[in-house]
């Protein structure tokens, strides 16, 4: 642990669904905030909470545990909305509570093992520990850029 | 957001400045061409063609330089009165103009350029060369001067150097007396800069070191080199005021042998070097007036070119203190706040202002439709030369200003009907001869603004709408019943029936298969309509009337439920309450309520939406009737009717997913975000619904 000064160090935002811990890289994190009531969109995927008003502009919510494939909770005050941009697009997210933001360097995220089954490892990038607890890294990309047919 | 590359820059304002060149080029071309033109106006065309050859030069652009070049010359000739303008050459002036137009886009876009027509038109453009032997040997090094230019300075240096119309060595020398009388040198070098391009140099010679001068002595004079038609008792007059009170002289002079011993602005001095004195028109008068001299007959308003992004954002913050002052006034209402308490009074004038400040958003959105216009008299010379008709456009209204957005949405459906007076509305000449008509047939293009909305009106002095035959076709399409009886107004509209179409033969023109129904989909679109005026040999109306913006939409607020919806008022025809006696079942699920003499289909809302299941009994529901007047009428079930008021409008990002039937959101005073629907979307969901209730209608009649 002593030569990792000078390597590359990555920040992650720590979120919870349900009892598993989850991180985004805090650089496509633009704001969290508390949850607000959705305007359910018609004929969406039901991972799609619908859209809320951020200051003005539309914006998606959905829901990342039921994105992820976890069962689906009732969902508390406590629940918050991280607000990820990708290409340009902002999504948010709904999560179940925000744990940290954490320094990491990038040599201690792992890949996922090969053998996980095809829905998760496509929407897991890295696995690390963070304090003896398993954090999962996501990849944005592919959890916010699904295809039409995905919604149908 | 800034290139990287400053080349790259200059190369897009170059394309930026062709656009606006080219704009002036065809106004002056539609003058000429209108006879309303004066000497002036061919110079500015001129002047246009030069300078979009000279920035071509600077970016290696050698088709583009070939083709103005020659263009250039010709106009040249007509310029210096060595040809006259005819007809003919108009045209060819018009048909340059487009390929000169098509070069340029071509340029910019970096798609191959469109050579073929290019050489036939260099041909006809150099046999009018040819015939005028002084024109053929055309000044040659000062062609090739404004490119070295450009490319030293910056691309507004362009076209100060046109050869050719007289020049004048004016030489300048104000007396210290004339500025003790309060006059100044600069207003009278704008005026001499007004007459033409010309190029200013001062000369600083007789400065005296800083320990010499004297600060309120004239030690400057100026040598202007103008280029202008004007005679020299114009020029005389810019000296009016100062007569006596400086020293000038006025010489014409050979523009070819004088221009180049003034590169730009080698002769001034480094102006901190020799030219302590303070007075700032010595810096600015070698700027300033050459930057007005670029387009002298160009409206002299000042403008400012801003990034449509930063325009954009300045939309979007309005909208967003539009929806903030109604949440305001929800919460003061609900604080039970007396009407005359300061709060509400504050509130009231904070409404009012900022009506205003989204009214004067809007303007800046707002572009005159002349740009349009221009596109269409194109489409004009191309449609009418394809089909063999003599056709004149007449445009009323070019400086009527819509949302940028609408223009250019409009340019399709515009193209279209435009293509289609020409093809459809206007008779072949022969026929036209054979009514009494003449020869020429007219389109004409018009642009209002009544009762806050715009109007654009396409209309032709053709032969009409010939409504029996249009009868017929429908007919014969299966489009309506046999036995329809139909009034002039309802045969008309015919036309916007999808798969409609009049043109008996096929012409590559305009019998593409798109059809006005297209038309009348864009313009629905933009939150407008269309209607038709025709008379019987006399030619048919087009007429479109749209809203003056976008961004903020007359709207229907309603109830489904438990979610609120907004819907565009201009859909809704009438509302209506649904009663035993008017519902009616054609089988389960299908629901139909009777309106007048008609069926109409019912639409479930809160089930197509997917809000919840679809109800049995409809008895006592509201309804919305929209109407389209082609068959595709349906009654939109609501839980409740909330209110009529402006609303935002708020795109929906189409990147990540497009609900059927829901148009844009709006934000309510409430904070909440209510979805706008499109009704004909909802109603076109269901095909076979509206074909079971024709074969009702059908039964019934």
């Amino acid at each position: 642990m002593s030569d990792t000064h000078h390597q590359e160090t990555i920040e992650l935002l720590t979120f919870r669904l349900g009892d598993q811990e989850y991180s985004l890289d805090i650089m496509c994190v633009r704001e969290i905030r508390g949850w607000t009531k959705a305007t359910p969109l018609p004929h969406a995927p039901s991972f799609m909470r619908g859209v809320i008003n951020l200051r003005g502009t539309v914006l998606p919510v959905m829901d990342l545990s039921e994105r992820l494939g976890l069962p689906p909770r009732s969902h508390s005050d406590r629940n918050v909305i991280i607000v990820v941009i990708h290409e340009e697009t902002m999504t948010g997210l709904l999560v179940d509570a925000v744990s940290d933001i954490i320094t990491l360097p990038k040599s201690d995220l792992q890949p996922p093992p090969e053998a996980t089954s095809q829905g998760s490892s496509a929407v897991i990038k890295y696995l690390t520990l963070v304090d003896e607890r398993m954090t999962r890294v996501l990849d944005l990309p592919n959890i916010v850029a699904f295809e039409q047919s995905d919604a149908a | 957001m800034s290139s990287p590359d400053p080349m790259a820059e200059i190369r897009a304002s170059f394309f930026i400045e062709c656009e606006e060149l080219l704009e002036a080029m065809q106004d002056g071309l539609q003058m000429m061409d209108d006879g309303t033109d004066d000497s002036e106006t061919i110079h500015v065309v001129f002047r246009a063609v030069h300078s979009i050859k000279g920035g071509a030069g600077a970016f290696g652009l050698e088709a583009l330089v070939r083709f103005a070049h020659k263009y250039e010359t010709v106009l040249d000739g007509v310029r210096a009165d060595r040809l006259k303008t005819t007809p003919q050459l108009l045209k060819l002036f018009f048909r340059a103009s487009d390929h000169l137009s098509d070069l340029v886009r071509a340029c910019r876009d970096d798609t191959p350029l469109p050579i073929q027509n290019g050489e036939g038109l260099l041909e006809e453009l150099e046999s009018f060369i040819a015939t005028e032997p002084s024109l053929a040997e055309p000044e040659p090094e000062i062609d090739f001067r404004p490119v070295g230019l450009t490319l030293d300075l910056d691309l507004g240096e362009t076209d100060d150097a046109p050869a050719a119309s007289p020049a004048y060595k004016i030489v300048f020398t104000p007396d210290t007396e004339m500025f003790e009388n309060g006059n100044d040198a600069f207003p009278i070098l704008r005026a001499l800069s007004d007459l033409g391009p010309c190029q200013i140099t001062c000369d600083t010679n007789r400065v005296p070191p800083l320990d010499q001068l004297a600060p309120e002595t004239s030690y400057l004079s100026w040598t202007v080199i103008l280029e202008t038609a004007a005679d020299e008792a114009e020029i005389n007059s810019a000296f009016e005021f100062v007569d006596g009170l400086c020293t000038y002289s006025v010489e014409q002079t050979d523009a070819q042998a004088e221009l180049p011993i003034l590169p730009a602005l080698v002769d001034l001095p480094p102006a901190a070097e020799l030219d302590p004195t303070p007075d700032p028109d010595v810096t600015t008068s070698n700027a300033k007036p050459k930057e007005e001299a670029r387009t002298p007959t160009v409206a002299p308003k000042s403008v400012v070119r801003v990034d449509l992004e930063r325009i954009e954002r300045l939309v979007n913050l309005v909208g967003e203190l539009v929806i903030n002052q109604a949440m305001l006034a929800q919460s003061l209402q609900s604080a039970g706040l007396s009407p005359h308490s300061d709060a509400m009074n504050g509130l009231e004038e904070f409404q009012r202002l900022t009506r205003d400040i989204q009214d004067s958003v809007m303007m800046i959105r707002a572009q005159p439709v002349k740009s349009l216009f221009q596109r269409m008299s194109r489409i004009v010379r191309e449609a009418s030369s394809a089909v063999g008709k003599d056709v004149r456009l007449i445009t009323e209204g070019e400086t009527t200003e819509v949302d940028k957005t609408v223009i250019e949405r409009l340019a399709d459906p515009l193209t279209h009907m435009i293509r289609n007076a020409v093809d459809h509305g206007l008779e072949s000449t022969a026929d036209r001869l054979a009514a009494g008509k003449p020869a020429e047939g007219i389109v004409r293009l018009l642009a209002a603004h009544r009762s806050g909305r715009v109007i654009i009106e396409v209309s032709d002095d053709g032969g009409g709408i010939d409504r029996a035959r249009v009868q017929q076709i429908a007919m014969d399409k299966g489009l309506i019943p046999n036995d329809a009886v139909l009034s002039d107004t309802e045969i008309d509209n015919l036309l916007f029936m999808p798969g409609f179409s009049t043109a008996s033969t096929v012409s590559d023109l305009s019998g593409r298969g798109v059809g006005m129904d297209v038309v009348r989909t864009a313009i629905q679109a933009l939150g407008g309509r269309i209607s038709i005026t025709s008379t019987q040999g006399a030619g048919t109306t087009f007429s479109i009337s749209l809203p003056l913006t976008l961004a903020v939409l007359d709207g229907m607020v309603v109830e489904v439920a438990g979610e609120t919806l907004v819907l565009p008022l201009n859909m809704v025809a009438e509302t209506l309450t649904l009663t035993p006696e008017t519902l009616d079942t054609i089988q389960p699920g299908l629901h139909v309520v009777r309106v007048r003499d008609g069926f109409v289909p019912l639409f479930d809302l809160g089930h197509l939406l997917g809000y919840r299941q679809r109800q049995d009994d409809y008895t006592d529901s509201v309804a919305l009737l929209i109407t389209h007047e082609d068959g595709r009428s349906g009654a939109l079930i609501v839980d409740e009717i909330q209110d009529q008021r402006q609303v935002v409008i708020k795109g929906l990002d189409d990147t990540f997913y497009r609900a059927p039937g829901i148009a844009a959101a709006t934000i309510l005073g409430d904070g909440q975000i209510a979805l706008i629907l499109d009704p004909t979307d909802i109603i076109a969901q269901t095909p076979d619904q509206s074909q079971a209730l024709r074969a009702k209608s059908r039964m019934e009649a």
